[in-house]
């Protein structure tokens, strides 16, 4: 929902990084405001998982250029537990498998991480429980999974639940969603997106980086941007991302 | 490696300081009349004193064995004590009467003497340098008949069944390190369990090297009878010296018919520091035998300790059904050096066996797992399972595995599965992004690695593991 009275969250003024000496972000722009759903799209190789990684401390990648303010602090000053606590997450494209640590005790720590981090009383293991078992419900997730290793033995499918799973569990102020709709099937893609959805409110924002309009059908976003040797090169509203759809990328690469 | 991981991992050893007590200890070195005086000073019968002269004459005659994945100094058998002990010696009639700065001791290793003051339901048999302190609760197991005592007591109390069972898994010609405890062995505990009987709390023994220069060469000897059952647990530490001191036990377990033992063991002796000065040799033999039908045993041992470990937990699996078990953790740091694993002997029809073993190597250590099962002509529908599989943290330790498999029996199956894993960078950086420090999240990973083997520890035994293992990395990944 845009509200240019909203606060703002996060303001990037000409980004620029690389990753082992190879420029990929030359100059990227955004500033998302609070209750905002913004796309990022583009083909690939244009730098939009750089962009999200960069934005959560990934130490692949060096910054070179510009700033990113977070909620009034300097994004690049801070680590990316520092990051994470501040309210930045970050579903991943990958999630990554870590054997013999059960789902809930991860959640569990990571929860009672960022309620120290606020000020407030961590949870013992029932209370936490009792937590958990609403929040699968946002995902329609079994509670079998909470006992499992995470990721571990998990389709495509369940991962990127898993992964909204821990973004309803932790509640950040700005969720970057790197491709969470690859490799979904339709059913997947829905349950995925109403928990997205569910998710949100006037104070907290949502970055999608995705390749095709399909997600976009559910989760409608307030701005489209495409992204292109490492700039956007095109903002829009939601019916950009249509005309994409439509007419492909080279239009818009040929134009910038 | 990663400043963090480095701090992680270099976390000072807090069992490391001496107790100061008048020690009696006999002069370095190693010949007939010192074991002679060993066994006078210990009022030893005949039979024990001609047990050790047998064993120290096989010795002479034995190599150190050299095939093992590590690599010291040769040592020195002329320059180490052999027998050591508190003064002065007198009988104990109750706990009151040990030496205090003694009971200090185990009060600051977190194993105080008194019974009321146990870990609840744990009888301890205590350990320090080559003679028993204590044993606890011996009076309420003795009520059901089991008997839970120093090695010393069993062969004046109970010497046929010490004779009866003494070298009857591992002969005292059985390796150089063997024979070499059977010659001077000092201590140890001994344990039986009568016919039908369920041990009602665990028993434990706690080894204390405190004198410099001493050797610690004691032996557990634990029976169950049929039917019987009982969990074992031992613990040990050691100050910090600048030398080496060698530990050479013999462990003999002896499960009847349908009898259950399961042996736990928290190792934490002092690994030497991150230089690779000082430190225990850990050369040890453990064996169990399942000589009767649907016997068990079950070895569980965190390795995180000693310089060098040389030990290979074994299970004979003699009896129709039964069944051996091996879970394993091993850490290495520093320079320390590992090569640890089992033997799964089948020799009885449908014998099973299970090795889960975890490597964790960090620093500049090497940490080999070698295994070896073997499968009679005999053991028709044996089954083994192993899994092996090792951790890397940092790019200058290594790991390596040595399964033998000899199976002569065509209905066998045998499955080995084995991998190896470094911490990566995506599943630390996953953990930041979810707000969890570099230190939570290898705890975290460690702990997820070894879940398979912490499941098979005592309560208070996991609950220390976890901890050990959370500092002895403190500092090794980032």
């Amino acid at each position: 929902m845009i509200n240019n009275g909203s606060k703002v969250l996060l303001e990037v003024k000409n980004l620029k990084a690389e990753v082992a000496g190879v420029e990929i972000l030359k100059g990227v722009n955004l500033t998302v405001r609070a209750g905002e759903v913004h796309a990022i799209m583009g083909i690939n190789g244009s730098g939009k998982s750089t962009f999200s990684k960069v934005l959560a401390g990934h130490p692949d990648y060096t910054v070179t250029g510009g700033s990113a303010m977070f909620e009034g602090k300097e994004l690049f000053t801070l680590e990316p537990e520092e990051r994470a606590r501040a309210g930045l997450f970050l579903a991943f494209q990958y999630p990554v498998e870590i054997p013999g640590v059960s789902n809930s005790a991860l959640l569990r720590l990571a929860y009672n991480t960022m309620q120290t981090e606020r000020g407030l009383e961590e949870l013992d293991p029932l209370e936490f429980d009792d937590l958990i078992q609403e929040k699968i419900k946002v995902v329609e997730m079994d509670p079998s999974f909470l006992g499992r290793s995470v990721n571990e033995g998990f389709s495509g499918g369940e991962k990127k639940r898993n992964e909204i799973l821990q973004m309803a569990v932790l509640e950040p102020r700005l969720a970057i969603l790197d491709e969470t709709d690859s490799g979904l099937d339709i059913d997947a893609l829905r349950i995925v997106a109403n928990g997205v959805n569910s998710l949100l409110t006037p104070d907290n924002a949502v970055v999608m980086v995705t390749h095709y309009q399909r997600l976009l059908n559910y989760i409608v976003p307030d701005f489209v941007h495409v992204m292109d040797a490492g700039r956007i090169v095109r903002t829009g509203g939601k019916e950009l991302a249509l005309e994409l759809e439509a007419r492909g990328y080279d239009w818009l690469r040929a134009a910038a | 490696m990663s400043a963090a991981l480095q701090n992680l991992v270099n976390q000072p050893y807090k069992h490391g300081f001496v107790t100061d007590i008048e020690t009696e200890a006999v002069a370095k070195g190693l010949n007939e009349d010192v074991i002679r005086m060993i066994s006078k000073k210990k009022e030893e019968p005949e039979w024990l004193l001609e047990f050790r002269l047998n064993a120290y004459r096989h010795w002479l005659t034995m190599e150190e064995p050299a095939w093992a994945n590590v690599s010291y100094p040769k040592i020195d058998f002329q320059e180490i004590i052999y027998f050591a002990q508190p003064k002065p010696k007198k009988k104990l009639a109750s706990m009151d009467e040990v030496d205090p700065e003694l009971r200090r001791t185990f009060e600051k290793l977190g194993v105080p003497l008194h019974e009321q003051k146990m870990m609840t339901g744990v009888a301890v048999d205590v350990i320090f340098d080559s003679v028993s302190v204590t044993t606890t609760y011996k009076a309420k197991l003795a009520e059901v008949g089991i008997i839970f005592c120093s090695f010393s007591e069993a062969v004046h109390e109970y010497p046929e069944l010490v004779k009866q069972y003494l070298g009857s898994v591992v002969p005292s010609g059985d390796n150089f390190y063997a024979a070499l405890n059977s010659a001077v062995f000092t201590d140890g505990s001994f344990c039986f369990i009568p016919k039908g009987t369920k041990c009602p709390m665990d028993l434990s023994t706690y080894f204390r090297i405190n004198t410099e220069g001493s050797g610690q060469f004691e032996r557990t000897l634990i029976v169950a009878e049929e039917g019987a059952s009982v969990c074992y647990l031992e613990g040990c530490t050691a100050p910090q010296f600048d030398t080496n001191q060698l530990h050479a036990a013999v462990v003999e377990l002896i499960a009847l018919d349908n009898a259950d033992i399961k042996y736990s063991t928290v190792q934490n002796w002092y690994a030497g520091d991150e230089n690779g000065k000082g430190g225990i040799y850990n050369f040890v033999t453990k064996r169990g035998l399942c000589k009767g039908v649907n016997s068990k045993i079950s070895w569980t041992q965190v390795e995180t300790g000693s310089a060098i470990t040389w030990k290979y937990p074994s299970c004979v699996l003699l009896g129709d059904n039964s069944t051996g078990e091996f879970y394993s953790v091993a850490l290495t740091n520093h320079l320390q050096q590992a090569d640890t694993g089992t033997k799964m002997i089948h020799i009885g029809k449908n014998t099973r066996s299970k090795i889960i073993s975890k490597g964790i190597s960090a620093g500049r250590s090497s940490n080999c797992y070698r295994g070896q099962v073997k499968v009679g002509s005999r053991a028709t529908g044996a089954r083994n399972y192993s899994q092996c599989d090792s951790m890397l943290l940092g790019d200058r330790c290594s790991a390596s595995t040595f399964p033998t498999i000899d199976v002569q029996n065509t209905s066998a199956q045998v499955e080995h599965e084995a991998s190896t894993s470094k911490i990566g960078e995506d599943q630390m950086f996953f953990f930041a992004q979810r707000g969890i420090g570099s230190e939570e999240a290898i705890s975290m990973i460690i702990n997820g690695f070894c879940k398979d083997v912490f499941v098979h520890l005592p309560m208070e035994f996991a609950v220390e593991a976890t901890k050990l293992l959370g500092l002895k990395l403190e500092g090794s990944v980032g």
